[in-house]
This record gives C-alpha cells, structure tokens and sequence, in this order.
C-alpha cells in the first residue's frame, strides 16, 4: 500500500517536471521547424534576388523588403497611437481617475483586449476604411494608415494592463514624498512616479509593439496587401502589405516544399526571430530593474 | 509660483487641471473603439440572430441560410484545445509555483513562456502545418488545429494558474507537511483545490483566445465550406472567426446582416467566455477566507 503511493507520488512528480519543460520543448520546435523549412531558401533564392523590393511569386521575385517595410511602416504608424495613448489611460486609470471610473475603465480595456481581432478587421472594411477614402479622397481606403489605426486598437490593452502594472508597483512612499515637497499631482506624475515606473513603462512599450507586428488578419483585411515598397511619408496612405499577411495569404496556395513554400517559413522565421528579440528585451528591462530594486532593498 | 505670459496666468494648478482633463480625454478615447464595436454589432447583429441563423446549414454561396457548421467547429475546437493545454498548463503550473527553485533553468524555462505568448499567431499556423499537418501527417484537421492552438493557449494557462497557485498562502503547505502529507498529497489535497478558481479564470481566458483566433487555424484544420458536420477529429471544419473572415472578404455580395450576425455569434461566444471567467474569479474572492 505504502510502496505503492509512493511509485505514484514518484511518477507524478516525473510528469510535472516533464511538463514544467514543455514551454522549452515548444520554443524550440517551433524555431526547428521554421528552420528546417525556411532556410532551404538561402540556397534557392539567390540572396540579392531575396533582399530586392519586388515580390511576384508567379514570376520567381521572392523579394522580401516590401514586406519588411510594409510591416515596419504599420507598427510604427500603430506604436505612435497606442503608446501615448495607452500610457496615458494607464496614468489615468492608476493616478488620476476616481474608484467609479477606474470600475468602468478596466473592464472594458479588458474587453477591448479580449475581442477576436477578425471582428476588429471586419468592421473596419465595412466602415473604417470607406470612411478614411472619403475623408482623404484616396482611390481606396485599404491603406496602411487604416492598419495602423486599428492595430492601434489591437495593441492599446496591451499597453494599458502592463504599464498600469508598472505604475502600481511604484511605492506609495514616492508619491507621498514628492506632494510633502510641495508638488502637485501632475508633477508628481511625470517627475516621479513616471519615471520610477520607467522600466515597466518600456516593457508595455516593447510588448504593445510585439502585438503589433504578429497581428495578421486585421492587416490583410484593411491594407489592401499590395506588395509595394513602402519608402516615403506618402506610403502612409497607400496600400502595403505586411509579412504576416503575405503568409497567411499565400500559404494556402503553395506546393509543399516549393521555393515559394520555403520562402514563406523563412519570412515566419523572420517574424520569430523579430518577437523573440522583443520578449527578451521587454523582459531584460524588468529583470535588470529587479536587480536594481534588490541592490537598493539590501 | 512660475507664471507665464498669454491669455490666462499658465500656473502649475491650471496645468494640473489643463492634463488631467486631457488624460481622461485619452482614456475616453482608449474606451471608444469597444463601445461603438459592441453597440454596432448589438444593433445591426441582433436581427440576423434567429433559430434558423443558429441551427441552419449555409445555402446559396453562404448568402443564405444559417452559421450552424461554424457554431459547432468552433465548439469542437475549443474543446479539443482544452483536452491538451488543460493538463499540460496546469502540471506546468505546479511545477513552476510549488517544485522549481530559482535556478538557470528555471529563468529559462519562463523566457520561454514568455517567448511562447509573443511568438505570432500566424507563425503558430506554419509551425502547426509543418509538424502536425505535414509531419506527423494529422492533415488539415480539427486535431491539427487543436494541437496548434493548445500551443498557443499553453503560455496564458501556465503563468494565470501559477499565479494563483502562488496565491495559496504558504502556511496552508507547511501545516499539510507537517500533519505527515507527502508533497502530491499537499498539492492534490490542499494547494490545488484552494487555488481552483483562479486557475479556471487562466483556462477560460485561455481558451477564450483560442476560441477567437483566425490565423493559426487558417492552414491547420480550417474549411471555406462543408456541407457536413465532422464526424471525426480527423476531418477540417468551418469554424465561426475564419467564416467571419471568408464572408467578409473572399464572397461577392455578401448580405451585410448574415455578416453582422456571425460577428455577433462570435463575440456573443468569446465575451461570454470572459464574462464566464470574471463570474467565477469575483465568487471565488468573495468566498475566499484567507
């Protein structure tokens, strides 16, 4: 009896440990997959073909910097929204707005970040994007001003909850300090409790971001994924087309294991690579900070 | 204090007034988008919603009929995410909050959480049709998409239940131990049950995201049309976000109130999910001695 619980105690506490490390095991499968079916286009695509700015599939252009631009035009037009805004709800949510309007506040930011982003897309074709051609007097309202608009919305929550946290985590001591100096609570907001929130701050910054470049169907559904280079201001009301788009576009139309086919792992790949320098760094900020909080503790 | 020159003495409690009215202006703003979403698909979902619309097939070119295939997809997958991210999450949990001590691996194994729940939704789709659909030679299936998403869900699961493992006061453990309860005996006894709810609220919102996603289910197991329920796990299904995404952008002449219905479906699914999740977390809390 007593033998017995104790094999069972023993093999559960064999599969807990197995599956402690199964976030590891699926990082790295999937970096090995994206791998294995990605790279085979260094060797298929000559590489000045690759970084040229023309993609054509049917034609064998596999030229990526479009893409690449298309994506970097739209998170920057997105991260300019969502990240004075979202700091902004943050610091009135923890510091300014009284306890009914904190109630209303978070739940719908909350909502907010828990809306299916196809119904985000769907409603910005119907209305969104018609809108912004009339009001620009576009040929189409499919642009990457309207990607970065409603991406904005995707990445706002985001920013919101995680600086939010940041601003909470700032001892009460600071604020209290800082009014006993004579400082109103506006400037104590932006003199100390801002910037002792700073690491936290940048971490919802980085991560607003992350959401932002990973989102795919919003911008295949507004951009109007056309696989132009987006190189000048006037880009902004243009259609573009994202690399998230472009795979999720093209994918389902490929032959396995065709040049076109590994080139669009190798754009994932891409996309991998890009979202784990943004977590890490996101999470160095906060590990350093730590230490610092630590170092000033002991 | 500092004045300056101009229409009104620019004092620092003028400028205090000056940015907290900008400062809730931003927050309004920030609200806006999901109150004109909710109140538009509320208004101009609510007459498609009818018993045809939920229990009907899709006739017509989808023009006509009901969303019934879609409904039921999206029900079969969520389940089967949950069939393999439930466990898996949960034992992760346990692991990280009550076993793992704060070692290098340790700190790796929570980059890669983190990595996980950045990594993109449609990178989660290619990664799911190389192995499971190609690979392992799942197909487009419900069970490829299921595996995928449960990939994706496994980040949220793990780090919402270990947080409220970590809720469980320590005291409830050492008093367990003490009483000459093995550790699992603990965990299974003691640990696990008090920090139940939270871990359900990390499960539904979990499964919450998965239930809403289009792009990792696009090649794994998702169907443009199908004239038949599955019957296996083995087979594609329509599922109600790709069916949203399908009629709103790839079908000509789409009625606009079919469309508005199935967004209306979707978020009625989601949000009740979420508002599932609040329910049980504020029971929990207010039953909640310690």
């Amino acid at each position: 009896m007593k033998a017995t619980a104790n094999i069972n105690e023993f093999i559960i506490t064999r599969l807990i440990k197995l599956s402690g490390y199964s976030a590891i095991l699926f990082v790295s499968l999937i970096f090995f997959f994206l791998i294995r079916e990605g790279v085979p286009t260094l060797a298929e695509v000559p590489l000045d073909v690759l970084f040229s700015s023309r993609w054509y599939p049917i034609e064998d252009y596999y030229g990526i910097v479009p893409l690449i631009s298309g994506s970097v035009i739209i998170t920057i037009g997105a991260t300019l929204i969502a990240v004075p805004m979202g700091v902004g709800t943050a610091v009135f949510i923890s510091e300014v707005a009284p306890r009914w309007a904190r109630e209303i506040l978070k739940p719908l930011v909350e909502l907010l970040g828990g809306l299916p982003s196809v119904v985000i897309g769907f409603l910005g074709i119907l209305s969104f994007t018609p809108a912004i051609r009339v009001a620009l007097n576009l040929p189409t309202g499919l642009t990457a001003l309207a990607g970065s608009l409603l991406l904005a919305i995707v990445a706002l929550p985001t920013v919101v909850s995680v600086a939010e946290d940041a601003l909470d985590t700032v001892p009460r001591s600071y604020r209290e300090g800082a009014w006993a100096l004579g400082a109103t609570q506006w400037q104590t907001i932006w003199r100390v409790t801002l910037p002792a929130a700073r690491s936290g701050v940048l971490t919802a910054v980085m991560l607003g971001i992350g959401r932002a470049i990973g989102e795919t169907i919003i911008v295949m559904m507004v951009t109007g994924n056309a696989p132009v280079l987006a190189n000048k201001i006037s880009s902004i009301i243009s259609p573009v087309r994202t690399m998230t788009a472009t795979i999720a576009a093209e994918m389902g139309e490929v032959a396995n294991g065709s040049v076109h086919y590994h080139t669009l792992f190798f754009i994932g790949m891409m996309l991998f690579i890009i979202s784990l320098i943004v977590n890490i760094t996101a999470s160095a900020v906060v590990f350093r900070s730590q230490k610092r909080a630590e170092k000033v503790l002991s | 204090m500092a004045t300056r020159g101009g229409f009104f003495k620019f004092d620092r409690n003028n400028q205090q007034k000056l940015g907290f009215a900008l400062l809730s202006l931003v927050a309004l703003l920030t609200i806006l988008p999901i109150i004109v979403i909710l109140s538009m698909l509320v208004f101009k979902g609510g007459s498609a919603i009818s018993w045809e619309f939920i229990s009907g097939f899709p006739y017509d070119g989808m023009r006509e009929g009901g969303i019934l295939p879609a409904i039921i997809g999206t029900f079969y997958l969520t389940i089967g995410t949950a069939i393999f991210s439930v466990p898996l999450g949960v034992a992760s949990a346990i692991y990280l909050s009550e076993y793992a001590k704060d070692s290098l691996l340790t700190r790796i194994i929570r980059l890669a959480i983190i990595n996980l729940s950045g990594i993109p939704s449609v990178v989660y789709g290619l990664f799911g049709l190389g192995l499971f659909v190609l690979f392992l030679k799942f197909g487009t299936s419900i069970l490829s998409a299921s595996l995928t998403l449960s990939i994706m869900t496994l980040p949220v699961i793990i780090s919402t239940s270990e947080e409220a493992l970590r809720a469980v006061p320590q005291s409830f453990r050492t008093v367990s131990i003490s009483l000459g309860a093995t550790k699992w005996q603990t965990i299974r006894r003691i640990v696990l049950p008090e920090a139940l709810p939270g871990i359900i609220t990390g499960i539904i919102l979990g499964l919450e995201r998965a239930a809403g996603e289009t792009a990792p289910i696009l090649f794994t197991g998702a169907a443009f049309f199908l004239p038949n329920l599955p019957t296996t796990f083995f087979d594609a299904t329509m599922a109600l976000p790709y069916h949203l995404f399908v009629i709103s952008t790839q079908i000509p002449e789409m009625p606009i109130r079919i469309q508005f219905g199935t967004a209306l479906v979707l978020i009625t699914f989601v949000l009740g999910m979420n508002l599932l999740a609040t329910v049980v977390r504020s029971r929990a809390r207010a039953k909640r001695q310690w």
